[in-house]
């Protein structure tokens, strides 16, 4: 008898059967969007007021938010990481929430906090002026309450697996915190940084629930992609169509960034 | 451009206990088995740890002083560190790497850029400036390392296991690369290492360091032929004897005895007896060796261009003989030889 180098791996049929249900029911709800859109009518679709809004103020907001993620969440990610905190897992939790909060209690959250009779809210609007809900700033804080945690996850976790030696040696060096920091932390968490920024900015373009319950549904003012989407669903279905193309091609654009890190399956 | 230090420090179950002086341009070797202190004591030196007690002087200036409450930190001391893994910045280029420590003194760029490759020039390895650390072979990292500790010209030279990562071919001309550069520096070195070869070499004076205390010191000749622990007679292949003299006949401890030639030694000592001076016979020898021994094989294991026989005792002995020697004899696990070594063969001195 010859030997064979290949092993034999016949795929059991009922795990089969269910594996091409798995991926038709994936795939079927694509194709129906991209078999019923009219391709032709596209530029005209999406060059209407509403959802030139809709387009302006969802790049603006969702960076926006992505911007505020960074800021505040990289030093949060580093404390996670790196400090002698009590109350770690506290804090852990804390960052985690958001990724399983139902999106619309986040929002009612906010409302409850920054709204205008609101726990900080009242205080903001009665001595500042300030009124956060029904406003861009409210959709953009309601995108980065729920962004925030993709980026900070990401980013503790390449500040754990970073070799903190190499940071030794930069002080061997006679290099001080900060040019520490600058120069060997936070290249070395570059690619995770990348990364934790993308699929934040992701999520913040595709928020919805807390948008709606924390800024409302304004065109032009607070109303995002997603929203526009769900409002012209009833109205102009084709346009509905049209924005739903765009926000698909940017979840596209998202998963063929980071290939490397999502798509490529097994060990590495 | 001295050290002057003195370390204690106790973490669970282990305790460090240590003095070291070492003068401008000496390099003293730090020898020891894993665990024994060695790293952590270059790391206190460095500032990267701190001693529960102590002192470290480099240069006139205390940058440690328990009792006073003073710690400088790393980033202020006058102290090259090359690691054991080199730990090159793995997203800089080789002539950036060199470059850091210039630059977090505030340097400027080109500044920095120009000494780099000079040091790049004089460890012979300036094509290799624009390449990444991952681009580089073991030897050549090692370089780059050398190169980005020696830049700032610190005081204080750390090399933690500089050899230890590279091969055998590599290591022999890394090892004399070393060498050359150590002489030229006028800064304290303080060399750690397991391979006694590396601080035969490298090192004008070597402390044995096991289990946090030093428990021996002296030149890397003295320490090699009167090893004072069993630790370092294994690594440099001595055998080594412990036992009571009285009237020149040496009463080992693990049983048989040793006729030296000391008349006037006693009391507890150690008897050193290189392998090459112990002859192995098939019967008991006529001749003038005063000590012989009856015993049995109980390994053989080629070194180089020899076979290193040891047998069981006792004494337990290792004897190196050539492959000739093996086969004429027709050693084999298990023969029964009789072994003999001449009473001024051995280096007999007190434990």
């Amino acid at each position: 008898m010859s030997m064979t180098t290949t092993p034999r791996r016949v795929t059991p049929v009922p795990i089969g059967v269910l594996a091409a249900i798995g991926i038709g029911f994936l795939a079927i709800p694509l194709v129906g969007l991209l078999l019923t859109t009219p391709w032709t009518r596209l530029p005209s679709l999406l060059a209407s007021p509403v959802a030139i809004d809709a387009l302006r103020l969802s790049l603006v907001t969702s960076l926006t938010a992505t911007a505020i993620a960074i800021l505040i969440g990289v030093p949060l990610a580093w404390v996670l990481a790196r400090a002698q905190v009590r109350g770690r897992t506290v804090i852990r939790a804390l960052v985690t929430l958001p990724l399983v909060l139902p999106p619309v209690v986040g929002g009612v959250a906010l409302l409850l906090a920054f709204g205008r009779r609101g726990l900080i809210g009242q205080y903001l609007y009665d001595w500042f002026g300030v009124q956060l809900p029904f406003s861009t700033a409210g959709v953009i804080m309601a995108e980065a309450f729920v962004a925030m945690p993709f980026l900070v996850i990401t980013v503790e976790g390449a500040l754990r697996s970073a070799d903190p030696r190499f940071e030794e040696a930069a002080a061997t060096l006679g290099a001080k915190r900060w040019t520490v920091l600058r120069r060997i932390t936070l290249p070395l968490i570059g690619p995770a940084l990348l990364a934790g920024t993308i699929l934040a900015w992701a999520r913040a373009l595709g928020e919805f629930g807390a948008t709606i319950t924390f800024a409302g549904n304004l065109p032009g003012v607070t109303q995002t992609l997603p929203l526009a989407v769900y409002a012209a669903l009833d109205t102009d279905r084709e346009a509905a169509i049209a924005l739903s193309v765009v926000l698909l091609a940017a979840s596209l654009a998202v998963l063929l960034l980071l290939r490397d890190r999502y798509l490529r399956g097994g060990a590495s | 451009m001295t050290l002057s230090a003195r370390l204690e420090l106790t973490r669970g179950d282990f305790a460090l206990a240590l003095e070291l002086d070492v003068a401008g341009g000496q390099t003293l070797g730090l020898l020891g088995p894993n665990g024994s202190g060695k790293s952590t004591t270059l790391r206190c030196l460095a500032g990267l740890e701190s001693p529960q007690s102590g002192v470290i002087d480099i240069s006139g200036t205390v940058v440690e002083d328990t009792s006073r409450g003073i710690a400088v930190p790393p980033e202020t001391r006058s102290v090259g560190y090359v690691f054991q893994d080199y730990l090159l910045f793995p997203h800089m280029s080789v002539i950036d790497n060199v470059a850091f420590g210039l630059r977090s003194r505030g340097a400027s760029k080109r500044e920095a850029q120009e000494s780099a490759l000079r040091w790049l020039e004089r460890l012979d390895i300036a094509e290799l400036a624009s390449r990444k650390p991952g681009q580089l072979s073991g030897g050549q990292a090692q370089r780059v390392a050398l190169a980005r500790a020696l830049i700032t010209e610190p005081d204080l030279l750390l090399l933690d296991e500089p050899l230890a990562a590279l091969d055998a071919g590599t290591r022999a001309s890394v090892r004399s690369l070393l060498r050359r550069h150590l002489a030229d520096y006028a800064g304290a070195v303080v060399l750690v290492t397991h391979d006694p070869m590396d601080a035969m070499v490298l090192a004008d004076r070597v402390v044995v360091l096991e289990g946090g205390h030093a428990v021996q010191a002296g030149t890397p000749a003295d320490v090699a032929r009167r090893p004072a622990s069993t630790y370092v007679a294994q690594l440099v292949g001595v055998n080594m004897l412990r036992g009571d003299a009285v009237n020149g006949v040496v009463a080992l401890t693990d049983g048989g005895d040793v006729r030296i030639a000391d008349l006037d030694m006693s009391g507890p000592v150690i008897v050193a007896l290189r392998p090459e001076a112990i002859s192995v016979h098939l019967h008991h020898p006529e001749g003038s060796a005063r000590n012989v021994w009856q015993s049995r094989v109980h390994s053989l294991e080629a070194r180089g261009d020899l076979v290193r026989v040891e047998v069981d005792g006792p004494p337990a002995l290792a004897a190196v003989i050539t492959p000739a020697a093996v086969a004429d004899l027709r050693l084999h696990e298990g023969a029964d030889v009789w072994l003999s070594a001449k009473a001024t063969d051995l280096d007999v001195y007190p434990a």
